[in-house]
């Protein structure tokens, strides 16, 4: 596949800069013209394969949650269900704690959300701007701590929350994620792009610390903001290992835990895939929509949209 | 306008005492930056001594691990999992087999498919850019608990994947209960089986030649081709912003001077890649000793612990054996080996002589902190 590919980028390259394909035709190269063409349709057909490759297993996902678990077990390849049924769905609402484990993801995920945005850029506010002893051994001391991988903290994390009494609470499931070093590491990187100039002309006229921040800093930092944003919700929605080790009653599941329990068999007998397939779909529904509002950022990678 | 900076210590007294704009900045500076020392002491650096304690301590798990009734048991715990002989060792050694093929099989593949993705739709003369970028990058944003369920259903015996090996005049295998190692498979078309006397010494963690040279098992290249899946996509995003930097002009010079495709590609493309290939393969190299979260919903190391890890192990004996001891202990070596991998990537990365600064990796990782939340899947 590789080797079909590279000649159409090759002529594509060469004909950008050279002539445009038209030209190169109607001065008679028709081998160029021809090779081009040629090119131009293998590589868009394994772009197609590919994407196919990519898009299949959601679609395949979408159209067996619609299926009776017969179908779905027989017929698992065929996109449009032999007949409709919204079986799963029912059960999701009826048989399984969905609105529960929903409403669960939607608390932690709000707060931490929210909570990590503003506790985030404050802090990064506070170590890009503001002068103060000790602000480069905090600053160093972060950049430390991101070293420290996730799951390397489950069994330290249980023990800590177990601890204090915050283990199975809320609480525990919540304040450990509020801040997210990188976050830090983000704001500050984009704080420093900002001119100075306008935050020392709001100092000068008698604005407090506080108040430039909140008023004259974070309104400029939206792209920044809007980055962490994303990175949050995503990351707490779709947040696993910490749930697991922070919880262990059933009224503390989120869908991540809870739908876990449901692949895991813990819902009696036979595959019940458009069950599972049903509850995949749905847990995956809000991050999409993040994702697809967002997608231009996201996509951005040129080199600014690092900085947010 | 400035005061001098001596006045910025003094400002602790209050914003209106001083007049510069400067003043109250240090006790502002403690104060905005308190909620996240607070925090990341409490559940990032205590947590972390707490658990050093627990791995040197003979704790059991009931009640708190600081009480006078917990003694030190000096390095037992981590003897227990890397000399003892016993069954932990044996089970720990499967884990860091399983990972170590995990790791070779998927760093490459994510890093090869990413960067091919990334060439692809960095042309300009693409139609549908937007379109093929996001139908590779999507598989990236959505949970690993989502995908992995989807896999459980697409790799079922009679499911998607196998009935298109049997369209295609295959028969595919059980996924999710074959154990098999691949590289075992193949040696058994050679008529190499079952542990050849030549290989049945022990190597390694009461582990035999022929057991830590089977390759991943069956299950786990579902696990693999999973993994691959949901990182390319983002692996894709750092290797366009890298050929975005680097521009078209600098190709389109050398195929005009003559060089041929693979000779631009490889020979002038793929160089001024490297700093961001050094990247990619750091953070593949560290996230792939982090994979948690499909283990766990794939039923935590089954069949016959060819998909456990090291991580999973950890979590395991802790939570469910309640050897608390050993698991943190566990945790430790896990984390001793990806400090290993990246200081050692480090090195090399500063042998080549690629000075770039470290805001720039950094940002790229950040950029990319969702890998991380992914399950730890990247």
């Amino acid at each position: 596949v590789n080797t079909t590919a590279l000649p159409a980028e090759v002529s594509v390259a060469t004909t950008a800069t050279l002539k445009t394909p038209q030209e190169i035709h109607r001065t008679g190269h028709r081998s160029a013209w021809q090779r081009y063409h040629l090119g131009q349709i293998l590589s868009y057909a394994m772009l197609i394969i590919f994407a196919a490759i990519y898009l299949y297993p959601f679609l395949v996902a979408l159209s067996g949650s619609f299926k009776t678990d017969a179908d779905a077990t027989a017929n698992p390849l065929q996109l449009i269900p032999r007949d409709w049924s919204f079986a799963a769905y029912t059960r999701l609402f009826s048989d399984v704690p969905l609105p529960l484990w929903a409403m669960n993801s939607i608390i932690v995920t709000l707060v931490v959300t929210v909570c990590r945005v503003f506790f985030d850029s404050l802090a990064a506010y506070a170590l890009s701007r503001l002068n103060f002893r000790g602000r480069a051994v905090i600053f160093s001391s972060l950049i430390a701590v991101m070293a420290v991988p996730n799951v390397v903290l489950l069994i330290p994390r249980f023990l800590v929350l177990k601890q204090f009494g915050m283990y199975d609470t809320y609480l525990g499931m919540i304040v450990p994620l509020i801040i997210d070093a990188g976050g830090i590491f983000i704001m500050k990187q984009f704080f420093e792009s900002i001119p100075v100039s306008v935050e020392e002309a709001a100092r000068i006229d008698g604005a407090g610390i506080f108040r430039t921040f909140w008023t004259i800093v974070l309104p400029m930092a939206r792209p920044a903001l809007v980055t962490l944003f994303i990175l949050s919700f995503q990351g707490s929605w779709n947040e696993f290992g910490h749930f697991i080790v922070s919880t262990q009653s059933p009224g503390f599941r989120t869908l991540t835990t809870g739908i876990a329990s449901l692949f895991s068999g813990q819902l009696g007998s036979g595959n019940q895939f458009p069950l599972k397939l049903a509850a995949a779909i749905l847990m995956t529904i809000p991050v999409a929509v993040i994702f697809f509002i967002f997608q231009r950022k996201i996509m951005n990678t040129t080199s600014g949209g690092e900085k947010g | 306008m400035f005061t001098p900076p001596g006045a910025a210590r003094r400002g602790g007294t209050g914003p209106h005492r001083g007049n510069g704009i400067r003043s109250g900045e240090g006790r502002y500076g403690w104060l905005f930056t308190a909620p996240a020392i607070i925090i990341i002491g409490l559940f990032l650096v205590l947590p972390i001594f707490l658990a050093l304690w627990v791995s040197v301590s003979d704790w059991s798990g009931l009640g708190s691990p600081v009480n006078s009734q917990v003694g030190f048991v000096g390095a037992k715990n981590y003897q227990s999992v890397l000399t003892d002989g016993g069954l932990a060792e044996q089970t720990f050694g499967t884990s860091i087999r399983n990972n170590l093929w995990f790791v070779v099989f998927v760093v490459p593949l994510q890093t090869a498919l990413a960067l091919f993705l990334a060439v692809q739709v960095n042309r300009r003369l693409l139609r549908g850019r937007g379109f093929f970028r996001t139908a590779f990058y999507f598989p990236s944003v959505t949970s690993a608990v989502a995908i992995t369920g989807i896999f459980l259903f697409l790799f079922a015996s009679s499911g998607a994947v196998n009935q298109i090996i049997a369209a295609l005049g295959g028969t595919g295998p059980t996924w999710f209960a074959d154990s098999r190692g691949v590289f075992h498979i193949v040696a058994g078309w050679f008529g190499v089986d079952n542990n050849p006397r030549a290989l049945s010494g022990t190597a390694l963690l009461e582990l035999s030649w022929w057991d830590w040279l089977s390759g991943p098992s069956v299950a786990m290249c579902v696990i693999i081709i999973l993994v691959v899946f949901t990182t390319s996509g983002t692996f894709m995003l750092l290797f366009l912003a890298a050929l975005q930097n680097i521009g078209a002009e600098i190709e389109e010079a050398a195929l005009v001077d003559g060089a041929g495709p693979f000779r631009t590609f490889f020979g002038v493309t793929l160089p001024m890649l490297r700093p961001t290939l050094f990247t990619v393969l750091t953070l593949g190299l560290i996230g792939t000793w982090q994979i948690f979260d499909q283990i766990y919903i794939l039923g935590g190391g089954k069949p016959a612990n060819t998909t456990l890890t090291p991580a999973f192990l950890a979590y395991q004996t802790s939570f469910k054996n309640l050897n608390w001891g050993d698991g943190a202990a566990i945790s430790f070596i896990l984390f001793a080996i990806i400090v290993v991998l990246t200081v050692l990537q480090r090195i090399i990365l500063r042998d080549r002589g690629n000075k770039e600064r470290l805001d720039k990796p950094m940002a790229r990782l950040l950029r990319n902190e969702n890998i991380r939340s992914n399950g730890g899947a990247l």
